[in-house]
């Protein structure tokens, strides 16, 4: 545990805590008004001072402090109090692992961006998104009532199913890149492949053409398994529970779901939650699919020596690291609008139609997706030798 | 630091053992007593470098086996005294006797295994060693698991689907 190792902790919490949950209600909130040519929260102020409605989370948060903290009569006090904090804490807990950039040492120091660069990298985000399914199957039976035991029961059949598919869906990567360790992957996204190059291996054309060598793409996930991309965003956003989704805590049937007894700062988290497992699923797409905190075209090895030219080795570095977290952040902004235009263009699925997309559509073609990789990643080695 | 974590976790992991046992009356407590000790049990594996299975762990049993048993405890309304109620003193005598009898050949495999440990390398237990055990030396076991669970999902199937019709 270095100095570093802390810093890092403590940026995640003040960037993803501080920074990213009240704006992403502004998000939101702004997104839906422009897709519903609205103008969206502008009221709030601060002494006539509007800033475009930035000042609405800070209302939002004062009015879930100050609002009563209640617990319905025949609700199991302990599990009713803790629950929203299983579902809030490890969507948290889950950046620990996603790097927003890769290796950089200047003057003599060392800096990893990431809290904690483990081996089972993406295992561990299935292991914690699996625990904060209890926050929200033991909401609605902790609140003893009657919708909220259905929330619960959606909610409980909706996440195990696509955690099958969630994992099943992601094993192509994983062969294609040999790793689940996600600094790995994004190092591994870096290269770059000819497209062509088949061409050239079965000798229709004789090696050195200047076309096959000059058209390349990046490895990034989303080039190499591009079906995987969509399975494994859909199954997220199945596991988000937000709209086309969002079957557990349907309003117009269930009230809220599970989380209809909650009350205050509580129900707070619940909502704060679900923003930034938004955050976090950009960011695991990020990592995993859309090269990381990397440049298409340019290794991180390549853009330090490009600008160490100019500057030396030590800006080079510095410059490099700002420019690799501003990239990774562009990333994951566009993913986190994306979802959002997601969850204001489609309607609610039926339940049967959620079950059916995971289990009939999701499972089978993940299964295919895998014997596919396998037989492509044969036919490749036995080609190029 | 090493022995103070073992300690916390390892009695955490038993008090939630005991959870499991004590908590006859109400089901949902138990199973979540249950989950704590897999939690527990987890970060104990993670200690012993066997990340790969400590992530499982919570993977498998914390994250679907006991979600899973929530959700029939659930759906059955097993609320308040409607299980555990009946005594079963010959299946309870039987439990303790295998639950003796294991405890006695773990003690004494310990007993035998050779002092001090072995030392193990940082790499071991990673996902990389696990899988590359699994498929090489332990492939036909990995296999036979494979068409066992299958055999069961079928199982499964035909028995649901039997029901609805």
């Amino acid at each position: 545990m270095t100095v570093g190792t802390v810093a890092i902790i403590l940026f995640i919490f003040a960037v993803l805590a501080m920074g990213f949950m009240p704006i992403m209600t502004w998000v939101e909130r702004k997104q839906s008004a422009l897709m519903q040519d609205r103008v969206g929260a502008n009221r709030a102020d601060i002494l006539g001072v509007r800033i475009i409605g930035l000042i609405h989370p800070i209302t939002d948060a004062i009015k879930m402090i100050t609002k009563e903290d209640f617990i319905p009569t025949g609700a199991h006090r302990f599990l009713h109090t803790i629950c929203p904090l299983i579902a809030f804490t490890p969507a948290l807990a889950a950046f620990a692992v996603i790097p927003y950039g890769g290796q950089y040492s200047a003057w003599g120091a060392e800096w990893s961006l990431v809290a904690a660069d483990v081996d089972y990298g993406v295992l561990f985000v299935f292991a914690i998104g699996s625990i904060a399914a209890y926050g929200s199957i033991l909401a609605g039976w902790a609140g003893n009532n009657n919708w909220g035991m259905l929330g619960s029961m959606r909610v409980s059949a909706q996440m195990i199913s696509y955690e099958v598919a969630m994992g099943v869906s992601v094993v192509g990567l994983f062969m294609v890149f040999g790793t689940v360790r996600l600094t790995d992957m994004g190092i591994a996204q870096q290269e770059t492949f000819r497209l062509l190059g088949f061409l050239e291996h079965f000798g229709w054309l004789g090696p050195g053409n200047w076309v096959v060598d000059h058209i390349t793409l990046p490895m990034w996930g989303i080039v190499v398994q591009p079906l995987a991309f969509f399975m494994f965003l859909a199954a997220l956003l199945a596991e988000n529970k937000r709209p086309p989704f969002d079957t557990p805590e349907g309003e117009s049937e269930l009230v809220a779901g599970y989380f209809i007894e909650y009350s205050g700062m509580k129900f707070g988290l619940y909502t704060a939650g679900e923003l930034l497992e938004v955050v976090v699923i950009a960011g695991l797409m990020t990592a995993m699919f859309l090269g990381g905190w990397s440049l298409p075209w340019i290794s991180d090895e390549e853009l330090k020596y490009g600008i160490g030219l100019l500057l030396g080795p030590n800006m080079g570095n510095v410059i490099a690291m700002v420019i690799h977290v501003g990239v990774f952040f562009g990333k994951l902004l566009a993913l986190i609008f994306f979802q959002m235009l997601i969850r204001w263009s489609l309607p609610r699925f039926r339940y049967d139609q959620v079950m059916n997309l995971g289990w009939k559509i999701l499972l089978p073609l993940s299964l295919a997706n895998i014997v596919v990789t396998g037989l492509v990643m044969l036919l490749i080695k036995e080609v190029t030798g | 630091m090493e022995a103070a974590l073992f300690y916390s976790f390892s009695i955490i992991a038993v008090a939630g053992a005991l959870g499991v046992l004590l908590n006859v009356r109400n089901s949902i407590n138990a199973a979540l007593s249950l989950v704590v000790t897999m939690l527990a049990l987890a970060v104990l594996f993670i200690m012993l470098n066997a990340e790969f299975i400590g992530v499982l762990q919570v993977m498998v049993y914390a994250g679907a086996i006991v979600v899973l048993f929530l959700f029939v405890v659930m759906l059955l309304n097993l609320r308040g005294g409607s299980m555990g109620a009946e005594s079963q003193p010959v299946l309870k005598a039987v439990g303790a006797l295998i639950v003796t009898a294991v405890s006695v050949k773990l003690a004494l495999l310990l007993q035998l295994a050779p002092r001090p440990w072995p030392e193990i390398s940082e790499e071991y237990g990673s996902v990389a060693q696990m899988g590359q055990v699994l498929y090489t030396d332990y492939l036909l076991a990995v296999q036979a698991a494979g068409v066992l669970l299958l055999a069961g999902i079928v199982g499964a199937v035909i028995m649901a689907k039997r029901s609805i019709d």
